[in-house]
């Protein structure tokens, strides 16, 4: 076989002689996400037309959009949790970001046993929901946590029972999370603290810039592609956040820390009641549409390959 | 004197910080006298994040290693009782090896199709290509309550529910997207005429892929693999929905149900989830320097 004398050329012949290649190499990703993730979500949208609750089969059939008129008119649950979602999610964001960029900025500093510093305070990234829950539910408990803190201090009788209370539980929760959540923002912030050139430093300094408007005409300036990346990916993973409130406040007291996908989470495992449930998804769904166009608008993403 | 006027102007350079960009630190910063603040500024906050970070782990460690109705900071006296008590009589030995085995399937498969995937994606042009790419992101969005329920059906009708399987697959399905968008970007940076070479020298693509590729690419399987493994061990929700008997349940349900428990075994909670965050320790270890690449090539890059 003669080889033409040029790279492009042989690439460009080898692309077309070997066209089905690519398909096949990508045959059972795409199958994969056909069967288990596209149809899926398709059948979410047949079964929120349905009755279907696993515990009472006698009333199973064709709702038509009784799901939905419930959902909209009489469930005050799902109105109070996407309230709380609201506020789970805004709250979660903006300290993450606060903090995340704060940790990044100062990781990012050239001091000795920097990069053990960045492995320790990195590391809550790995840590699961349900795991935090379990480090931070020691911490929360009266009988092992804050409460003996108190006791063995002398400060107190040690009452201290933070998920008790509405008020308690949302702060407990909201710590908790911040401490795996804060080491994303600090990853993502701190790869692109690295790329800014340290001639605009320089030029700022010279245009007698301080501190303050360095970080915000250089520094700033520079992240705000990323922060508006990174604050949109992690609002629809904190939306999407299940695990740490299912098992850490399990929602309440009272449902006054259910999220939406909590609700939907409830309704699927310990209800059973796949029908209301997939209603539930289906509203989620397209509350996350609206939040992902959005999130393709602004970074434009699928732009370049 | 006059020698050591001199010296002192060749030494100073030496001293101010080693950073990668010493030479202009130097100018910023010409005397000692704001080396304090900045000390301040910069060991301050730092020590407050190792200390958030660290307490609480250490709290529990503390629990873990010390006898019950223990009063006081200090691991000490140690004991293993509540490992031993964690490991034989809550499970954790079932916990442990079905959560091993999902996460070990779910890396090995989530590593094979993230190489072929991304292979396709980096080296060539295809119809399709920008409408998958977006595909595999939008699937970033996809949260797994919404799958959960129609998953469920799905796995009943292939009877694989209380089976494993339908956890691998599961994870699988969602490690793998941004698995193979990461291995596309590694892929992309190794020039393509290294294989080229290979194959005029009479090397097939395929065997020059695993001549040449695959030993470049060992970050990138370490990193990918590490992820999927991460995902897949800290897996919750379907876990809880896919499997019934106890035999089958995995770490994050073992722990959730130990929480839930009226008369919780502190000591025991708290072995127990030492013995499940020690996988993740090793492992990020291990990715840790990949892991501002790894996240940045997936999350930003495309």
């Amino acid at each position: 076989m003669a080889y033409p004398l040029t790279a492009d050329a042989t690439t460009a012949k080898r692309r077309k002689r070997l066209n089905s290649a690519p398909y096949l190499l990508l045959a059972p990703t795409i199958l994969l996400l056909v069967a288990f993730v596209a149809y899926p979500i398709a059948t979410v949208f047949y079964y929120s037309v349905q009755h279907y609750n696993v515990t009472e089969p006698w009333n199973n059939g064709f709702a038509g959009f009784s799901n939905f008129t419930q959902l909209i008119l009489n469930d005050s649950k799902f109105w109070s949790s996407l309230g709380f979602t609201v506020k789970w999610v805004v709250g979660e964001v903006v300290l993450q970001l606060v903090l995340g960029l704060a940790l990044a900025l100062v990781v990012n500093e050239a001091f000795r046993g920097r990069g053990l510093a960045r492995a320790i305070v990195f590391a809550p990234w790995a840590i699961s929901g349900v795991l935090t829950t379990e480090i931070w539910l020691l911490i929360y408990n009266p009988v092992t946590g804050l409460g003996k803190l108190q006791r063995l201090l002398g400060l107190g009788n040690g009452n201290i029972a933070p998920l008790a209370t509405a008020n308690g539980a949302f702060l407990s929760a909201l710590v908790a999370e911040l401490w795996r959540g804060i080491p994303f923002f600090a990853i993502l912030l701190l790869a692109d603290l690295q790329s800014v050139p340290q001639e605009l430093y320089e030029a700022a300094r010279v245009d007698r810039a301080n501190v303050f408007q360095r970080f915000r005409h250089v520094t700033l300036s520079h992240l705000k592609d990323a922060i508006v990346l990174s604050t949109l990916l992690r609002a629809v993973w904190e939306f999407n956040n299940v695990d740490l409130l299912y098992t850490l406040t399990g929602g309440g007291p009272a449902a006054s820390t259910t999220t939406l996908p909590l609700y939907i989470a409830q309704e699927a495992t310990i209800s059973h009641n796949f029908g209301y449930g997939s209603a539930l998804t289906v509203a989620a769904f397209v509350i996350l549409l609206a939040f992902s166009a959005i999130y393709v608008r602004l970074t434009r993403f699928g732009q370049e390959a | 004197m006059s020698t050591s006027s001199p010296s002192a102007s060749i030494e100073r350079p030496v001293r101010l910080p080693t950073g990668a960009t010493g030479p202009t630190r130097a100018r910023r910063r010409p005397g000692r006298a704001n080396r304090a603040p900045r000390a301040v500024a910069l060991f301050g906050p730092l020590t407050l994040f190792v200390l958030f970070t660290l307490l609480p782990l250490y709290w529990m460690v503390v629990y873990a290693v010390t006898p019950e109705n223990h009063q006081g900071f200090l691991p000490w006296p140690l004991t293993f009782a509540h490992f031993l008590a964690a490991w034989n009589n809550l499970g954790f030995a079932f916990l442990f090896r079905n959560s091993a085995i999902v996460g070990g399937s779910t890396l090995v498969v989530t590593v094979i199709l993230a190489l072929a995937a991304g292979y396709a994606l980096a080296r060539f042009t295809f119809w399709g290509k920008k409408l998958l790419i977006l595909a595999l992101l939008c699937t970033q969005f996809v949260p797994g309550v919404v799958l959960l329920i129609p998953l469920f059906q799905i796995f009943k009708g292939l009877s694989l529910i209380d089976n494993l399987l339908s956890l691998v697959i599961s994870d699988t399905v969602f490690q793998m997207p941004l698995a193979a968008v990461l291995m596309a970007g590694f892929i992309r940076n190794i020039p393509v005429n290294l294989e080229e070479a290979a194959m005029v020298d009479g090397c097939s693509r395929f065997r020059a892929f695993l001549v040449i590729m695959l030993p470049l690419l060992r970050p990138a399987i370490v990193a990918t693999g590490s992820f999927a493994f991460i995902g897949s061990w800290n897996n919750f929700l379907f876990a809880l929905m896919f499997m019934n008997s106890q035999q089958n349940f995995t770490i994050p349900v073992g722990l959730a149900n130990l929480i839930g428990e009226y008369n919780v075994d502190y000591g025991a909670l708290a072995a127990g989830g030492t013995i499940a965050a020690m996988p993740l320790v090793i492992i990020f270890a291990f990715v840790q320097k990949y892991l501002v690449q790894g996240l940045t090539a997936g999350a930003v890059k495309g």
